[in-house]
């Protein structure tokens, strides 16, 4: 009896681990068969290495007896196969479980399904408007409360409110912090598709997958959805293509500064225009725009905690790393391409994509006053630039259908840039049990237990 | 000076080269596309200007597992701005044979009673209907000739959209096409618009006999 629901337990503990087989017992029965004859356990042993059924009692095929019980785990399809089996054979038998996943979920609490963890119905492989991201970041939120916090940043030119999502797991422990922003040009819409697809693919595997795992023992994750917001509804309202924010200059006769000119790092200098026309135009000074003031002010109050800074973009398919204002390499230049290459060839590994690696200047062009350069400025060791895909075929009106290969092999990259950093600031030999493959353990050694006494 | 493929000198003649081999290659059925810079060899001729040798990896927009190499020269001039650069290349190996889908366009466009007019291709999702892939991929080769027309050392374009098309009937075997395209400058970020007026036939290629930059109107 006892060794009957331990083996129930045991099963129970398998099914939430995502990184054992999902296994289903909906309709699966338990027969109990006691065989008279020689020949009905030659049988019995047939059906169940033809059918490869589940032996539960005894072990193994050879040790099936006359006169000795027999519990048998015949999976759904198979039900109405073995029954007629057994009835032409004039074997009788009893149901034990009519219904294994029935006992299974009244043993083991139900882990909450996938679809509960992230706003049921949105689809992350189409492009959503201002309002839509708005409702997705509450109902984030609100569903993965224990995880994920709504914060306010700041406000934009046109008085809309900046959130950024904080994913942090609850722990004593004094974490770092990883800073990820998308949609600082409007018409790059690859990009708040990214960071959605981002906080998504966290939330649904942070439990199962050893790496997410283990870098949010150490690390919490501050995701901006969209920084400019007044550009992006622009972009799905008036104009496409646009590209800055929406500042008002010259009387209204002129609208936008670019905002990754803007930041205070040698701003101003190179690669930008001082007309309002120009779409590097880089604003009347400095963090002159609210939404970069606004970006700018959290990360340097929180700058000695922030160890990684990513800044998503299109197109290019480019990992670029400082500087865009002079080709003189940064101080851990050595490792900071180290660390991209390892990222490229991750993200090349899902569906072949190549991407370049190297500092802005040389590969792309000058330019000042860049939301990247700044962070690396002051002090934020690793700082990147992504530029998603394509290299021009599509440029900014990248097809939907492209959204999820896009997501799925930048979330590679990006995972190895945050492991490679919890990896180095967090060194660590130990291997983590996860809780169900502590619990599997417990429960098998139960079981031996009770065997061996 | 062997130049490291992946930076910006090297790319942009690059993009430059591909564009030019699809003004002469690309056609309502076929688009190429650059993959890759393999090889960049720049040098210097004083007083005269910059040439570049180029080894590329083409792709076929329609099937993104073929791809050919493609040797090209190109030559920047010094200093003349109203000279277009001198671009050569060769194909190693067959590009994909577009005729059927180029003739059963013409016979499409031909055979139409009202003049084809269409806008904004893709649509702002990205979406571009199949019988609008052809008009995208004439507009794809046709823009070839304005990039190359208008590339210096400083600048890479791209087309980044259609905003508007319009048949123009002829009464001799060509198609007539009138375009406004949205040119993307990658160094200025600017988004240009263009127009250019298309002769395309299916055995006598692409031709721009007009063109011009058209003013970028400030919306709103």
């Amino acid at each position: 009896m006892w060794l009957f629901l331990g083996i129930i337990f045991s099963l129970g503990m398998l099914i939430p681990g995502k990184h054992s087989l999902k296994l289903q017992y909906d309709g699966d029965q338990v027969f109990h068969v006691v065989p008279e004859t020689f020949q009905q356990v030659q049988h019995l042993q047939h059906l169940c290495s033809t059918l490869l059924l589940d032996l539960w009692k005894p072990q193994l095929s050879e040790d099936i007896w006359a006169g000795e019980d027999l519990h048998i785990r015949v999976p759904a399809p198979l039900v109405q196969e073995v029954k007629d089996s057994l009835d032409q054979h004039m074997i009788s038998y009893k149901v034990l479980i009519p219904d294994v996943q029935e006992l299974v979920d009244q043993r083991v609490p139900k882990e909450r399904s996938s679809h509960r963890q992230v706003p049921e119905g949105y689809v992350y492989t189409q492009y959503h408007p201002m309002e839509e991201i708005y409702q997705w970041m509450t109902q984030i939120q609100e569903s993965n409360s224990e995880l994920v916090t709504q914060h306010y940043l700041g406000t934009t030119v046109e008085n809309r409110t900046m959130y950024y999502l904080q994913i942090s797991q609850p722990s004593d422990k004094a974490k770092k912090i990883i800073w990820m922003d998308c949609g600082i040009h409007a018409r790059e819409w690859i990009s708040p598709a990214f960071c959605q697809w981002f906080v998504k693919e966290i939330l649904q595997n942070y439990k199962s997958d050893p790496k997410i795992s283990r870098f949010l023992q150490n690390l919490d994750l501050y995701v901006l959805p969209v920084l400019n917001i007044d550009g992006y509804i622009y972009s799905w309202e008036k104009d496409r293509l646009w590209r800055k924010n929406r500042s008002p200059h010259m009387n209204g006769t002129c609208y936008g500064t670019d905002l990754n000119r803007n930041f205070n790092s040698s701003w101003g200098s190179i690669g930008v225009s001082y007309n309002c026309s120009s779409e590097i135009f880089c604003g009347s000074g400095p963090e002159s725009e609210p939404e970069t003031r606004a970006v700018a002010q959290l990360i340097e109050k929180k700058k000695s905690d922030i160890l990684c800074y990513l800044t998503i973009h299109s197109y290019g398919q480019y990992i670029l790393t400082p500087y865009g204002s002079t080709t003189e390499p940064p101080s851990n230049s050595e490792e900071l391409m180290d660390v991209a290459k390892k990222a490229a060839a991750a993200l090349q590994g899902k569906y072949g994509t190549s991407y370049k690696v190297g500092s802005t200047s040389l590969i792309l062009y000058s330019n000042s006053g860049s939301s990247r350069d700044w962070a690396h400025t002051i002090g934020i060791p690793f700082s990147y630039t992504f530029e998603l895909r394509d290299q021009g075929t599509h440029g900014f009106i990248l097809p939907p259908e492209q959204i999820q290969p896009t997501c799925e092999e930048t979330m590679l990259a990006v995972t190895t840039i945050i492991d490679y950093v919890d990896q180095k600031y967090f060194p660590d030999g130990a291997v983590m049990l996860t809780s169900s493959s502590l619990g599997l353990s417990l429960c098998l050694s139960v079981v031996l237990i009770w065997t061996l006494s | 000076m062997e130049l490291p493929p992946s930076h910006s000198p090297a790319t942009r003649a690059a993009a430059l080269a591909a564009a030019f081999v699809c003004y002469r290659r690309g056609s309502p059925g076929r688009g190429l596309a650059l993959r890759a810079v393999r090889r960049a060899v720049r040098q210097g001729i004083d007083g005269v200007g910059t040439k570049y040798h180029l080894e590329l990896l083409l792709e076929d927009i329609l099937d993104k597992d073929r791809t050919v190499n493609c040797t090209a020269e190109v030559f920047y001039h010094l200093g003349n701005k109203t000279t277009a650069p001198d671009v050569q290349f060769t194909i190693e190996g067959e590009l994909k044979n577009a005729d059927e889908a180029d003739d059963i366009f013409y016979k499409r466009i031909k055979s139409l009673e009202k003049e084809l007019v269409a806008e904004n291709i893709p649509d702002s999702h990205g979406n571009v209907s199949p019988e609008m892939e052809p008009v995208r991929l004439l507009a794809w080769a046709a823009s070839g000739y304005v990039v190359w027309q208008n590339s210096t050392e400083n600048t890479k374009f791209q087309l980044a959209q259609i905003k508007h098309v319009k048949q123009v009937k002829r009464s001799d075997e060509y198609l007539e096409f009138d375009y406004t395209i949205l040119l993307h400058e990658m160094v200025s970020q600017e988004i240009i618009p263009w127009q250019m007026t298309v002769l395309w036939h299916p055995r006598h290629g692409v031709q721009v006999t007009q063109d011009s930059q058209k003013p970028k109107h400030t919306s709103e």
